[in-house]
């Protein structure tokens, strides 16, 4: 089993981006990547690419080969849709087949485009994630499912509203140097309680934004890397993906997302590490009490202590494990058919040193991404390691 | 059976199902004691495929709720409108709250299942009542 690389990321900046194509944002994350990694369009052998609402957003299915020829790509493509996780597996089945062997460069990201829809729009599109019999057909939206999870956590575990704010103020400060993040600028925990209610306990400022927006990676074999003189310090070491019940009615705990553990124990001992052991994650954050699930499930903070790590600060940048550098779904964007791949372009210039807030985890050599579909009935986590 | 929709077919399964909650409602249980809601042919807790319908219990208890206040276009229920997730034992239904406002629903508390038409889709809408 060869290993792999991340050559050459690229994205374009997450935010609206009114009267753009799809196909045109695809096409200048797709030009970045292969211009980070130096190498040629010619050389990739597949486009991986995830997309969840195209079908909906601009009427366009079949996206995969339409991607490519935007990219310049003579290759085939293939597109990945697992909700919000669509990159996510899209970049997972990128690393399966670099080292099966079968090829030796992939291209994989993923584009959505949602701001041309109205926000009710946007919600009905995105509650088709949900199980359409038993969960949209209730009146269950998004935000209400996640507040649905919000509220059994505190029935659970306790916390609160704070708690939850902290969370939303902390990726804020983190999104104030990044120049692909949708909202630069900071905001308050008193802001982010006075902010209307979306879905009780879930205000506003507990809910990522409506994005559009595209990621790309350019990932190669070890061989490649090497013969091609590649300046590529960063590898994927461990990938995982999990599942789970569709509704969140048939989970045994509506507070726990084992999807998440299941795929953070795949990728721990694909990569041969532990949770300890990671320096720095990009979690998915679509909506704040997303985060704190998301920290108990990947195993950072036992149950019940997850809501609490942005408050005591263990979760800042300048805490023991700063979560969300790049400023997270909440203030970076969630374009959701590009999520995926933007986290692990993120991580991977965290790791080699050039994001704005790689200083923040200068020796960081362990970096963790966790991308979640729906109410995480899937989820995809991968470990990156600096090798070299 | 229940009557097609007047828009398109019937789900088949689902609709019985929904139309029974007015009756009290029903689930399905496996032979190894696992409980889901229809349509099933087998159980994706144990891989049994010995299927009976039970009747839910009566009353259920709020396992956890939501006020949503931006509701989807098209679905007709005009927002705020509560969303709560019922526990009948070995199940859990999740449906529209009538008839009480969120400030008086908490975990706990009692509901019997019922079906009503969404008038702007057609469709079955499952909500609950005060028990």
């Amino acid at each position: 089993m060869t290993g792999v690389r991340v050559a050459g990321v690229g994205l374009t900046p997450f935010g609206e981006h009114a009267g753009r194509t799809g196909r045109d944002l695809f096409a200048e994350a797709a030009l970045a990547a292969l211009d980070d990694a130096g190498v040629a369009g010619d050389d990739v052998e597949h486009l991986n690419y995830g997309n969840f609402m195209g079908a909906l957003a601009e009427r366009q299915g079949h996206q995969a080969p339409l991607m490519a020829e935007a990219a310049g790509l003579r290759c085939a493509g293939t597109r990945y849709e697992e909700a919000c996780a669509s990159a996510g597996v899209a970049v997972r089945e990128a690393v399966r087949a670099v080292r099966s062997g079968e090829n030796d460069v992939m291209l994989a990201g993923g584009m959505e485009r949602m701001t041309n829809l109205s926000t009710a729009d946007v919600t009905e599109s995105l509650a088709v994630a949900a199980d359409e019999l038993f969960e949209v057909r209730a009146g269950v939206t998004f935000p209400g499912a996640y507040a649905l999870m919000a509220r059994a956590y505190f029935d659970e575990y306790g916390g609160g509203r704070e708690d939850l704010a902290h969370v939303a103020a902390k990726n804020h400060a983190n999104a104030v140097n990044n120049e692909y993040a949708q909202y630069q600028r900071e905001i308050t925990v008193e802001q982010a309680l006075d902010s209307p209610a979306v879905a009780s306990p879930l205000h506003l400022f507990d809910a990522c934004p409506i994005t559009d927006g595209a990621s790309a990676l350019v990932l190669v074999s070890e061989e490649y890397a090497e013969e091609h003189d590649l300046d590529a310090p960063v590898a994927i070491t461990g990938t995982g993906q999990g599942g789970d019940r569709a509704a969140l009615q048939d989970r045994t705990d509506m507070a726990r997302t084992p999807a998440a553990a299941d795929a953070a124990a795949e990728a721990y001992g694909d990569a041969g590490v532990a949770g300890d052991e990671v320096d720095v994650a990009e979690v998915h954050d679509c909506f704040t009490i997303a985060e704190v699930m998301a920290l108990e499930a990947l195993d950072f903070f036992d149950p019940g202590e997850g809501i609490g790590a942005a408050r005591r600060g263990d979760t800042t940048r300048d805490g023991d494990l700063p979560v969300n550098l790049s400023g997270g779904l909440k203030a970076k964007g969630h374009p959701v058919g590009a999520t995926g791949g933007s986290q692990i372009a993120e991580m991977t210039r965290i790791l080699r040193g050039d994001h704005p807030n790689s200083d923040a985890v200068p020796d960081a050599t362990v970096g963790l991404t966790h991308n979640a579909g729906g109410t995480v009935a899937s989820a995809v986590v991968h470990v990156l390691e600096v090798a070299e | 059976m229940s009557d097609p929709e007047p828009d398109g077919p019937a789900d088949t399964g689902y609709d019985e199902w929904a139309d029974s909650l007015a009756e009290g409602g029903y689930y399905i249980e496996c032979a190894n004691g696992h409980g889901n809601l229809p349509p099933r042919r087998v159980c994706p807790d144990c891989g049994s495929t010995d299927l009976s319908e039970e009747p839910l219990p009566d009353t259920g208890e709020v396992a956890t709720f939501s006020e949503v206040h931006v509701a989807p276009s098209g679905f007709g229920e005009e927002p705020p409108y509560v969303t709560a997730v019922i526990d009948f034992g070995l199940v859990r239904v999740t449906g529209i709250v009538r008839e009480l406002s969120a400030d008086e629903i908490g975990i706990g508390t009692a509901v019997r299942p019922d079906v009503e038409r969404n008038d702007a889709t057609g469709k079955r809408l499952v909500v609950f009542r005060p028990a």
